[in-house]
C-alpha cells in the first residue's frame, strides 16, 4: 500500500515533469516561430526589453502564486500598485532628496497595509478572497484619484535618483531584473525549505486538516496576504519609476495579466499545487507573448482577446492532465 | 455537535410563526436603509423628493438591475460570475456593428440577446464540464476573452447612429411618467421572483447551494440546472445591453466596465450569502434600489465618482461581513 502510494506520486510528479518540460518546448518552439518572422526577435537588446518588462509581472507573479495555493485569489493587486505608486511618487516630489531605498521601503508599507487589511478580511471575516479584494480594489483606486485629485506626477517631477531605480544597472543586469532574481531566489527557499513556506501548501491542499493538525490557518492566510501586498507596494515604486508617471488608472486590469501567467504556469486554482519553477515557465511564456505579439504586427486590439484564449486554454489544458493523472492513479491502485 | 444540527433542522423544519423573527429579518434592515438613504438624498437635494425624479432615476440604474436578478441565482450556487460586464460590452458591439453594417435594428436586437446567450452558455458548459475549475477563474478568463473579442470588432473606435425608436428603450415613457425600462424590469422581477421561490426549478437551485453532492443522489440534475442559470444571465447581459446601449445612443468596447462590481454588490447586500444556499427575491430587489438611489443621489450633489466607488465597495465588504457575522451567531446557537 505504502509501495503505490509512493509510486503515485513519483506518477503525478512526473506528469508535472512533463507539463513544465512541454511548456518549455513551447517556448522555444514560439521563440524559434517569432525569430524566422523577425529577426529582431532573439538580439540582445531585445531580450533584455523582454527580461526589463517581464520583470514585475513576475515579482508580482509570486506573491499571486501563494495566494492562489491557499486556494484565494488578489484581484485588487492593480489598484493597490497604483495606491503605493502614487504616495511614493507624491512623497518623491516633495522631498527630491530622498534616497531611493527610503522610497522603495514607503512603498512596500503602503502595499503591506492594504495587503494586511485583505487577509484580515479573508481570515477574520471569512469573506471570499474575490469578494474582498473586488471590494478592496475600488477602495484602493477611489483612494489613489482622490489623494492625487486626478492629476498625475510626471517626469519632470522625480528626481533623476528615484528614475534610476528601475533604468540602472547591476553587474551589467537592469535592476529590475536583479531585484526579480533575488524575490525568487528568497521565495524559492521560503516556500520550499522553511515550516512556514510548506504550511501555505498544507493550507491549500485541505484547510480543515491544516486545521486540525494545528496549523494556524488565519496566520499564515493573513501572512500570505501581506506578502501579495508588499509585493504590490515594492511592484508601485518600481512601476512609476519605470515609466515615470503615477496615474490614478496605473496598471488597470493588470491583476489578470498576473494571475494568467501564474495559471498558465500550473498553479492550480483548486489550491495546494504550484512550483517556482512551473511559476517562471507561465511568466516567461506571458512575458514573450506580449513581446512577441508586436513584433509579429499583430494588433493591439487583438491582445485582449489572444491574453483571454491561452488563459482558458492554459487551464482547461491543466485540468485535463489533472483529470489524466487522476485516472492512471485509480488504474495503479486496482493493479 | 453532530445532534445539534440535527435538532437546528428539525426546528427550521416546524418553525412556527415567530414575531420576532419575521421583524429581525435582513429585509426590514434594508427597508430601514432604503428609507435613510430617501431621507438623505431629500436632505441633500431640494429637488430629489417628488416622483417625477424618483422614478426618472430608476432609468440610471436599472440596466444593471437585469443581471442581478439571474446573478442572485448563480450566487445561491455559492458560484460567482465576472464575465457580465464583458458579457454586455461584446453583445452590445455586436449589435452595433451589425447594424452598422446594414442589417435590420430587430435582428441586430436578436443576434445581440443570441450573443449574450452563447456568451452565458460557455460559461455555464465550462464550469460544468470542469469541476475542477472554479466559475472564479472560468468567468475570469471568460471576462478577458469577451472583452478582448469586443477590442477585435471594434478597436478603440464607437458605433451608433441607431434608428430613432431604438431611443425609446432607454428613454421611453409609457404614458408620460413611467420609463419604459422600470416596466420591463417589475415584468422580469416577477418572472425572477416567481422562478425562484415558486416553482421546482428554484428548489432546485436552493438544492445545489446547499449541497451539490447530495442534490446529485437525489436525482437533481445539478449540470443542467447550472448551464440554464449560466445562460440566463448571459441573456439578462444582452437584455442590460440594449437598454444601456440605447440610453448611451452609441457603443464602445470598453462600456459597462465594472459592472460586475455593482451586479455583485446589489446581490450579495440583497443577504444572499456567498457560500451558497442562502437569499432571497425580495431582499436584491430591494438593495437594487438602495445602492441605484445611493448612486444617483451621490451623483446629484456631484460626488466624484471615484468615491462612490469607495463607497460601494465598502458596502460590498461590510454586507458580506455582517451576513457572515449572522451566520456564525445562527451557527453557534
Amino acid at each position: 500500500m505504502a509501495e503505490s502510494k509512493s509510486k503515485n506520486r513519483l506518477n503525478s510528479e512526473r506528469i508535472q515533469q512533463i507539463r513544465e518540460f512541454s511548456l518549455l518546448a513551447f517556448i522555444i518552439v514560439l521563440a524559434v516561430f517569432v525569430q524566422l518572422r523577425n529577426s529582431r526577435f532573439l538580439s540582445l537588446s531585445n531580450l533584455t526589453n523582454l527580461t526589463t518588462n517581464t520583470a514585475i509581472l513576475s515579482i508580482l507573479a509570486v506573491g499571486m502564486m501563494m495566494v492562489i495555493i491557499t486556494r484565494g485569489i488578489d484581484l485588487s493587486i492593480g489598484a493597490n500598485l497604483a495606491l503605493s505608486g502614487m504616495i511614493s511618487a507624491m512623497i518623491v516630489r516633495a522631498y527630491p532628496t530622498l534616497h531611493p531605498v527610503l522610497i522603495i521601503l514607503i512603498g512596500i508599507t503602503i502595499g503591506l497595509i492594504g495587503g494586511t487589511l485583505i487577509g484580515l478580511l479573508v481570515a477574520k471575516a471569512s469573506i471570499l478572497p474575490i469578494i474582498a479584494t473586488l471590494g478592496m480594489m475600488n477602495i484602493f483606486r477611489g483612494i489613489t484619484f482622490l489623494i492625487s485629485g486626478g492629476r498625475w506626477v510626471s517626469a519632470h517631477q522625480m528626481p533623476d535618483s528615484f528614475k534610476s531605480i528601475s533604468t540602472g544597472n547591476l553587474l551589467g543586469l537592469n535592476n529590475l531584473v536583479v531585484l526579480a532574481i533575488i524575490i525568487y531566489i528568497v521565495f524559492y527557499y521560503f516556500i520550499n525549505h522553511t515550516r512556514t513556506g510548506r504550511k501555505v501548501y498544507a493550507i491549500g491542499s485541505s484547510p480543515e486538516s491544516a486545521r486540525i493538525s494545528g496549523i494556524n490557518v488565519e496566520k499564515i492566510t493573513i501572512m500570505v496576504y501581506s506578502i501579495m501586498g508588499s509585493l504590490s507596494g515594492l511592484a508601485g515604486v518600481l512601476w512609476v519609476s519605470k515609466f515615470a508617471s503615477a496615474q490614478s488608472n496605473t496598471a488597470a486590469g493588470y491583476e489578470l495579466n498576473v494571475i494568467a501567467a501564474c495559471v498558465i504556469g500550473g498553479i492550480s486554482i483548486a489550491g495546494g499545487q504550484g512550483k517556482v519553477s512551473g511559476l517562471l515557465s507561465g511568466v516567461l511564456l506571458y512575458g514573450m507573448l506580449q513581446n512577441a505579439l508586436p513584433m509579429l504586427n499583430v494588433s493591439p486590439f487583438w491582445q485582449n482577446a489572444i491574453q483571454g484564449a491561452v488563459i482558458l486554454l492554459a487551464v482547461i489544458v491543466s485540468a485535463l492532465i489533472k483529470r489524466k493523472t487522476s485516472k492512471k492513479n485509480l488504474i495503479r491502485q486496482e493493479d | 455537535m453532530n445532534t445539534n444540527q440535527n435538532t437546528g433542522h428539525q426546528i427550521q423544519a416546524e418553525k412556527e410563526f415567530d414575531l420576532m423573527d419575521f421583524f429581525f429579518q435582513w429585509e426590514w434592515l434594508l427597508v430601514v436603509i432604503f428609507i435613510i438613504i430617501n431621507i438623505m438624498n431629500s436632505q441633500l437635494s431640494p429637488y430629489y423628493l417628488n416622483p417625477y425624479t424618483l422614478l426618472d432615476a430608476t432609468m440610471s440604474f436599472l440596466d444593471k438591475a437585469f443581471i442581478a436578478l439571474p446573478m442572485a441565482f448563480v450566487i445561491i450556487f455559492g458560484d460567482i460570475d465576472i464575465s457580465v460586464g464583458s458579457t454586455v460590452a461584446l453583445s452590445s458591439v455586436v449589435m452595433a456593428v451589425l447594424y452598422n453594417a446594414g442589417l435590420a435594428m430587430p435582428l441586430a436586437i436578436i443576434v445581440c440577446l443570441l450573443v449574450g446567450i452563447i456568451a452565458g452558455l460557455l460559461n455555464g458548459i465550462l464550469i460544468v464540464k470542469f469541476k475542477e475549475l472554479s466559475s472564479v477563474i472560468v468567468t475570469l478568463s471568460t471576462m478577458i476573452l469577451y472583452r478582448g473579442i469586443a477590442y477585435v470588432i471594434l478597436e478603440n473606435q464607437s458605433a451608433g447612429d441607431f434608428p430613432m425608436w431604438f431611443n425609446y428603450f432607454g428613454w421611453g415613457y409609457i404614458q408620460n411618467t413611467i420609463p419604459f425600462i422600470l416596466v420591463v424590469f417589475v415584468i422580469a422581477a416577477v418572472i425572477f421572483y416567481l422562478l425562484l421561490h415558486k416553482t421546482t426549478f428554484g428548489r432546485k437551485v436552493y438544492a445545489i447551494g446547499n449541497n451539490d453532492t447530495a442534490s446529485l443522489f437525489s436525482g437533481i440534475k445539478v449540470d443542467k440546472t447550472k448551464i440554464i442559470v449560466f445562460t440566463l444571465n448571459g441573456l439578462m447581459a444582452a437584455i442590460a445591453a440594449i437598454f444601456l446601449t440605447s440610453r448611451m445612443g452609441s457603443t464602445r468596447p470598453n462600456i459597462a466596465s465594472g459592472y460586475e462590481l455593482d451586479i455583485i454588490a446589489m446581490v450579495v447586500l440583497g443577504g444572499v450569502s456567498t457560500s451558497g444556499g442562502k437569499g432571497r427575491m425580495a431582499g436584491v430587489l430591494l438593495s437594487i434600489f438602495i445602492i441605484g438611489y445611493l448612486r444617483y443621489g451621490l451623483g446629484l450633489v456631484n460626488v466624484l465618482s471615484q468615491v462612490i466607488l469607495i463607497i460601494i465597495g465598502a458596502l460590498l465588504i461590510f454586507s458580506v461581513m455582517i451576513s457572515n457575522l449572522k451566520l456564525h451567531s445562527d451557527s453557534s446557537k
